[in-house]
């Protein structure tokens, strides 16, 4: 569904990705791992569209994006959850709601069925619907994440990139927010392509994962494989090289 | 000897008169200077063209008028048309190609495109002052001792009922949403599927539709020339530095103080003082409150 062909992106003159190859089936999750300034988060906005990759192809259901504007690939069905959440702050949590849907109202979608989405992502966070009408940053960080992933799904994306949802925050709510990406796959066959600090925990709902050096793609396998390898485990999952190898 | 206190009785008329007319004066400083507001939240930079666009409402609304004989209302809504058109084009030729420069250099360009506007007004419509006929009867009115020009009125209700639709706009539409979204966070809107070239052009589109407004019922009162535009508009950019470039209530005080404070400094002082009241004002904004009267101290604006 969507395939990414030797992509180079650029920051000024800091080669950032090197030719990047990846691709994401339908419904699948997928992880990016790697290290600080591996390129995780460039690969999500090259994918937005906000940095551009300046050669190399992406292409979204057989159709070639690389050039468009971050909202026309939006509207292509490509949401991004931002990393640090990026929640409209002086909005309501129903503001945010209505306008991760801006791009249905321009399309004069009906506005009855945006609103019985609104309802449904309440129903997807729960603790979000006692909210709806609190500023979207007074929110605790939890909340602030489920909101950003609320919001992103409003577009009703066909694949959701997501950046670092747990990032500050609580296990119990990284957990939380983590089953929820997991539904989504089983009651709306969104595809996922997830960046995670927290690698194990990534691996582990994912299908498959990519793992990132310096800019480059040095690893594709399946969750599990990854798990269990042991250059994997001893720079990304925290096991010491030593207990590795006196197992 | 009984004192009447005659004395000071008629100082508290004057002041009230004064007042009165600084209000309306205010009023349009608060329309120019909600113009500004809108364009610098959503492009970060100051619109030193917005004058120029007060001049086009009132001189073409003349034009249409004196030259083309056409109906009063006929000549308002083509001249806010043609106005919000000038606006358009200006942002697609001016500020649009140069997107990625630094504010400093596109403040600048606004700059050069209120020269050029104005060069081209001046050619176009000649040197002269000219004034547009009142809305209605010319007659002033008498309240509580003062008295008031029905204009005045007008100009009173019609920045209102704007001030009000633009609320409604920026608060219950989506995309006035979209628009407060994008000055908030650019990055996130354009995430959502904000089209962030859109908001602006749509920003340049209202600014200079207000502008003109803000020109078209002031021209009854002050006359209108091919200059007006540098003095309004620096005025409407005190309001809204006033009002911390809100494009709300904020700036809509400060035109308004900012009229009534220029108009008793004029009768009380010396109507010679008149301009240089607002500046002073200005000034004194800038080195004790920069972020203006009516904003908490900056709150996050990432």
């Amino acid at each position: 569904m969507l395939r990414v062909k030797n992509i180079n992106t650029y920051y000024g003159q800091v080669h950032a990705l090197k030719n990047i190859s990846l691709h994401l089936r339908a419904g699948e999750i997928v992880t990016l791992i790697g290290a600080n300034g591996a390129g995780k988060t460039t690969i999500l906005n090259s994918l937005s569209g906000i940095t551009p990759p300046r050669d190399g192809e992406i292409q979204f259901e057989g159709v070639t994006v690389n050039g468009f504007s971050p909202d026309r690939i939006v509207e292509m069905g490509i949401s991004q959850v931002p990393e640090g959440r990026q929640v409209f702050k002086d909005f309501s949590v129903e503001d945010n709601l209505e306008l991760g849907a801006y791009l249905r109202y321009r399309n004069k979608e009906k506005k009855s069925d945006i609103r019985k989405d609104i309802e449904d992502v309440f129903g997807l966070f729960p603790q979000l619907s006692g909210r709806r009408r609190q500023m979207a940053g007074t929110l605790s960080g939890g909340e602030q994440q489920m909101l950003a992933i609320g919001r992103a799904l409003m577009a009703k994306p066909k694949v959701l990139l997501l950046d670092e949802p747990s990032m500050g925050l609580a296990p119990l709510v990284v957990q939380e927010i983590f089953k929820v990406i997991v539904n989504l796959r089983v009651k709306r066959s969104t595809a996922v392509l997830l960046v995670e600090q927290n690698a194990r925990a990534a691996l582990k709902i994912a299908d498959r994962g990519y793992v990132l050096e310096t800019g480059k793609v040095i690893l594709e396998e399946n969750a599990r494989d990854l798990l269990e390898n042991k250059d994997v485990q001893r720079a990304y999952l925290g096991r010491d090289k030593k207990e590795i190898w006196e197992r | 000897m009984p004192n009447c206190g005659c004395e000071t009785e008629t100082m508290s008329h004057q002041i009230l008169q004064y007042a009165l007319s600084g209000l309306s004066t205010g009023a349009i400083y608060s329309l120019i200077g909600i113009g500004f507001a809108i364009i610098y939240n959503s492009t970060g930079i100051i619109n030193f063209a917005q004058g120029e666009f007060v001049m086009l409402g009132g001189m073409m609304t003349y034009f249409f008028l004196s030259l083309l004989r056409l109906p009063m209302l006929a000549a308002m809504c083509l001249s806010i048309l043609l106005t919000t058109a000038v606006g358009v084009v200006f942002e697609r030729l001016a500020i649009r190609p140069l997107r990625n420069a630094n504010p400093l250099s596109l403040v600048i360009i606004t700059i050069g495109g209120s020269i050029l506007i104005r060069g081209i007004a001046m050619l176009q419509f000649g040197k002269d002052t000219h004034s547009i006929p009142a809305f209605s009867s010319n007659e002033p009115l008498v309240i509580a001792d003062a008295t008031i020009l029905p204009q005045n009125l007008w100009i009173l209700g019609i920045t209102f009922l704007i001030i009000a639709a633009n609320r409604y706009f920026f608060y219950h539409t989506i995309n006035g949403k979209a628009m407060r979204a994008c000055s908030h966070n650019r990055r996130a809107a354009s995430l959502v599927g904000i089209g962030v070239k859109r908001m602006v052009l749509i920003s340049f589109a209202i600014s200079s539709a207000l502008g003109s407004i803000a020109g078209i019922i002031t021209a009854p009162l002050t006359m209108t020339s091919y200059d007006v535009g540098i003095m309004l508009g620096l005025k409407g950019f005190c309001a809204a530095i006033i009002g911390g470039m809100s494009s709300g209530v904020g700036t809509v005080f400060g035109g308004l103080l900012l009229g009534i404070f220029e108009s008793l400094g004029a009768g009380l002082i010396s109507s010679g003082y008149k301009d240089a009241i607002a500046f002073i004002i200005l000034l004194l904004i800038l080195f004790i409150r920069p972020q203006g009267l009516f904003r908490k101290a900056e709150t996050e604006r990432v």
